[in-house]
């Protein structure tokens, strides 16, 4: 088994912040289902994090703070799945909620160390 | 006469394990056996002197006070024994003083604690930790620890045996693990505590009331465990709620002939509900702090199973609870019971979906459940996976339980 992160990405839009919870329990459900069902075929290997929306990027020299009005895409989030191949890896990232939304996952293998 | 005789083995299950417990910390794991033996002593002059001169006003007292002089005879007279342990004893006890043999409740507890801890230790299988707990935190005799094993005497012996010389060999201290320690330590515990009472709950044994004992005595550990403000931590509570969830349903579950009754056909009405409140009870003290342990998770399901009304809103909860689970812990049991209710939430069709990515296929657990979820959407698939799982299965209410499944959907077929 290798191990692949899946990276979320999608427009800047700094939505979830201002969800009611009912609202937040339907943005929710879908993520919840689709990393639990990863998880039910034992293939999850870390579950990662959702970013939040402030930050920063740091360049030679320059400090640019959010909300990145000019970028197309942000980074929301990433978890790291166990895969045979990755074929299969992406085929799990197939079922990403993101996806639904109009965004993408990136699929990475993760180089093993020692 | 008759009282004396019920008495006895009364007070053996609640008496034996305090007194090897409180004698076998103060020997050490060298010597546990001798601590064993005198107890063992102890309750074979009991049964002999009751029986001639009647039960004494306060049995529990007498038993204690046989215990200790038994006690300070052997390290009296045992000079081999002397030498070792009385050179171990010093280090808490100055010289020429004579032995303590403290019987008081603290010291029971704190000892069975502390016992607890030097049987739950990870360098002896899970098996063999819940062999001697039953054996010397519980005791049970060998007969029963080999019926509840579906084992024999013989190999129940050899197993408790090597255990011990393991324990022994790696220098295990019969003591309260230190501050930094005690977690994961705990988790050990822990983990030993839940299979035995899954042992007891999940048994095939035949032996209804031997099972029950062994869910109770799971459930009376984990209590001492919250008991003692070292050991009182969040996940101790949550299992202990979990314990008292699954164990509200021990009446309603096993019919009078001794066959399993699966939830669905259950009387609700048999379901203890005093359990079920001590269970709500633990649960809202495992919510302090910010730990999330795999048994908050479990009890919170449990919970959510002592309300039969099946509504969709509940299954959504369940389902939630199902995928924090997995994502904490995987297992193939918490996979599958994902995937029922992932259809009782979501229906059957995205069920089959999950389900057919579980990849379990040599589990009979697994094709009940595609048996279940193909009823009335595909019959022929249904009838299939059933009769897979029928050929998996091996103990009989497995197989019992699915060809009852497998007649009625032939027979509605059939109609």
């Amino acid at each position: 088994m290798k191990e692949f992160m899946l990276v979320f990405r999608n427009a800047p839009v700094a939505q979830r912040d201002a969800l009611t919870p009912e609202q937040l329990k339907d943005v929710s459900k879908p993520w919840q289902d689709w990393v639990g069902s990863i998880a039910a075929q034992d293939k999850l290997a870390s579950i990662g994090g959702r970013l939040e929306f402030d930050g920063a990027t740091v360049t030679n020299g320059l400090v640019t703070d959010g909300p990145y009005a000019e970028i197309k895409e942000i980074i929301l989030g990433f978890i790291i799945i166990k895969a045979a191949t990755k074929d299969e890896a992406v085929e799990l990232a197939k079922g990403c909620p993101v996806l639904k939304d109009g965004g993408s996952v990136e699929v990475r293998g993760v180089v093993q160390m020692g | 006469m008759a009282a004396g005789n019920e008495l006895i083995p009364h007070l053996f299950r609640t008496e034996y394990s305090k007194i090897t417990a409180v004698l076998g910390r103060l020997f050490g794991f060298d010597h546990i056996e001798i601590a064993e033996d005198i107890a063992s002593d102890t309750f074979l002059l009991a049964a002999e002197t009751w029986g001639m001169k009647g039960v004494p006003d306060n049995p529990v007292a007498w038993l204690y006070t046989v215990a200790k002089n038994r006690a300070k005879d052997y390290l009296k007279h045992d000079a081999v024994f002397a030498g070792k342990v009385k050179l171990q004893l010093q280090q808490s006890a100055t010289e020429l003083q004579p032995i303590d043999i403290d019987l008081s409740e603290k010291n029971i507890v704190d000892s069975q604690l502390q016992m607890m801890f030097a049987i739950c230790h990870p360098a002896i299988s899970a098996e063999a930790q819940i062999g001697l707990s039953l054996r010397i935190l519980c005791g049970f005799g060998i007969e029963e620890i080999a019926d509840a094993f579906l084992s024999n005497r013989e190999t129940i012996n050899k197993r408790l045996f090597r255990a011990k010389e393991k324990l022994r060999s790696e220098k295990v201290k019969i003591a309260f693990p230190g501050k930094s320690e005690i977690d994961k330590r705990l988790e050990t515990v822990l983990t030993t505590l839940y299979l035995l009472f899954n042992e007891g709950y999940y048994s095939i044994s035949q032996n209804t009331a031997l099972r029950k004992d062994l869910c109770l005595e799971a459930m009376r550990l984990a209590y001492l465990l919250t008991e003692n403000a070292n050991t009182n931590k969040p996940p101790v509570n949550a299992l202990l709620a979990l314990m008292c969830f699954h164990a509200s349903r021990f009446e309603a579950r096993i019919a009078v002939n001794g066959d399993l009754i699966l939830y669905d056909d259950q009387d609700a009405s048999l379901w203890d509900k005093e359990l079920i409140v001590q269970g709500e009870y633990y649960l809202n003290l495992a919510a302090k702090g910010n730990v999330l342990s795999k048994y908050h998770l479990e009890a919170a399901i449990a919970l959510q199973h002592t309300d039969k009304n099946d509504t969709p809103e509940k299954w959504e909860r369940i389902l939630q609870l199902y995928n924090k689970l997995l994502i904490t812990e995987y297992s193939p049991i918490a996979a599958l019971n994902r995937t029922y209710a992932l259809a009782k939430a979501d229906g059957k069709e995205a069920a089959i979906i999950e389900a057919e990515k579980l990849k379990l296929d040599s589990s009979h657990l697994y094709h009940s459940l595609l048996g279940y979820l193909y009823t009335d959407v595909d019959n022929k698939k249904a009838v299939a996976h059933l009769q897979m799982a029928l050929k998996l299965a091996k103990s009989n209410t497995d197989k019992e339980t699915i060809k009852k499944n497998l007649d009625k959907l032939l027979l509605g077929i059939n109609q």
